[in-house]
């Protein structure tokens, strides 16, 4: 089993118009901005893109946003330290936004990968965004139905990934990218280091290779923040 | 009477200072963005409490010196945090699993308005824009105990302590503790409840300024803080 893609193109060249994508990462934290940039090139329009955020600065979510391919946002927090992209956009009624709590989005991705259609949880009860769902009442308190998410890709970055598609990441750099990869029809992940089998102790693999589709490696990854930083601004 | 509440009330590190009182040694907190980060700042000597950032790290501890700033080690703000031993990484998953498992002893939250039965809007103004909610609606109802800093009444002088939320709600019912930067000030059984308050203030200027009826069931502490 050799799950290698050999270039960044060739990871995201199935991705279509109209596709759903996880895409990991929280603030810079674990964006995969070489798949993302990727992505950009390869120019697919029409997404739905699911992350915490909706893009910082001109370099990897904002930059497709720049970029008119993506039509709607799943995520919890649209605001960063330069928004623009999105805001110009939704306020303009050319991207629709779907805001969903960080732990509902975070147990529907977990759902959508675990075989959980939907479940119940406290979060936004008697809220504007628990409008129209289902609630109901346990052991007297109430709960608000939510359901399972899922995707047709998810781009996620870790730090090892064996050719098998066993994963580690790095720091807080992991955040949504387990779950994402679990919730996805096809999982690329980017990887600093790629090993052989047994290159990774399995006690230490957080991502079982059995979620991840491929794996490509960009060693000396570029960091979302630290591009941002540096005012990047792709392509 | 503004300007005078504008001399006597406790400065935002005040504020945090109080609330940091009252967190037991061996607990486990998460801070909301922004100025509840800075309870972290006053914990008292000799208890050791333990830091919870729904983004996936459990144990961190100040900003780093400027330079040294990793930028994959983050907090919810997105601001660079270090590691102290006993530390842990996870996905959102566990992270909220903390969360909404009843496995915080403490959250600590800014506040647009708190409703006397613990009703709490802190993340829409309701006024268009681009509406943004992160993980405050999990947090309210995942703590074991849910507390508010907040300044007493809002820039133009409104309470912040009112009888019912006119802005959007994030959680219903779900705060047990508030500190102003004039009182503190306890939810129970759908009342507001003083416990302490500044000497320099009376209770009925007090009430004046906080939107839903002052209770008491005891005697009224001082609210006592240290010049910071």
């Amino acid at each position: 089993m050799d799950k290698r893609i050999a270039t960044l193109s060739d990871a995201v060249a199935p991705i279509k118009d109209g596709a759903t994508i996880m895409i990991g990462g929280f603030g810079g934290s674990g964006a995969p901005i070489e798949l993302i940039h990727a992505l950009i090139d390869h120019g697919p329009k029409d997404l739905t893109i699911i992350n915490n955020n909706a893009g910082n600065g001109h370099v990897g979510i904002a930059a497709m946003i720049e970029q008119n391919m993506v039509r709607k946002m799943i995520c919890s927090f649209p605001r960063s330290a330069d928004p623009r992209a999105f805001t110009e956009r939704y306020l303009g009624g050319q991207i629709e936004l779907d805001i969903v709590p960080q732990g509902t989005l975070a147990e529907r991705i977990r759902a959508g990968g675990a075989g959980i259609p939907a479940f119940y949880t406290p979060t936004g009860y008697g809220t504007e965004l628990a409008e129209g769902k289902h609630v109901e009442e346990f052991d007297g308190k109430h709960y608000v139905r939510e359901r399972w998410l899922k995707a047709d890709f998810a781009l996620i970055k870790a730090e090892v990934g064996d050719t098998m598609g066993n994963l580690t990441y790095r720091m807080a750099a992991r955040n949504f990218s387990p779950i994402m990869a679990t919730a996805a029809a096809h999982t690329v992940a980017q990887v600093s280091s790629l090993v052989p089998p047994g290159g990774i102790d399995p006690e230490d693999v957080i991502t079982p290779g059995i979620f991840v589709d491929g794996v490509t490696e960009v060693s000396n990854p570029q960091q979302e923040e630290a591009l941002n930083r540096a005012e990047a601004v792709y392509p | 009477m503004s300007a005078n509440l504008d001399i006597i009330k406790l400065s935002n590190a005040q504020i945090a200072w109080r609330a940091a009182q009252d967190i037991e040694d061996g607990a486990y907190v998460n801070l909301g963005i922004g100025f509840p980060e800075m309870v972290a700042k006053f914990q008292p000597e000799g208890r050791e409490a333990v830091f919870h950032t729904e983004n996936g790290v459990l144990g961190f501890g100040p900003a780093p010196a400027p330079g040294d700033e990793d930028w994959d080690l983050i907090n919810a703000g997105k601001k660079a945090i270090t590691l102290k031993p006993g530390s842990a990484f996870f996905h959102h998953a566990d992270s909220f699993a903390m969360v909404r498992g009843g496995h915080l002893d403490v959250a600590i939250l800014g506040a647009y308005q708190v409703a006397q039965n613990g009703d709490l809007a802190n993340w829409s103004t309701g006024k268009g824009g681009v509406p943004a909610v992160g993980g405050a609606m999990d947090l309210v109802h995942g703590a074991k105990r849910v507390a508010v800093i907040t300044d007493h009444v809002t820039k133009k002088g409104d309470p912040k302590l009112v009888q019912a939320c006119t802005m959007p709600l994030t959680g219903v019912g779900c705060v047990t503790r508030v500190y102003t930067s004039l009182a503190v000030v306890d939810v129970e059984g759908g009342h507001f409840v003083l416990r302490e308050k500044l000497p320099q203030i009376s209770f009925a200027d007090l009430q004046a300024v906080t939107g839903g009826e002052l209770n008491t069931d005891g005697p009224v502490a001082d609210l006592a803080v240290p010049e910071l």
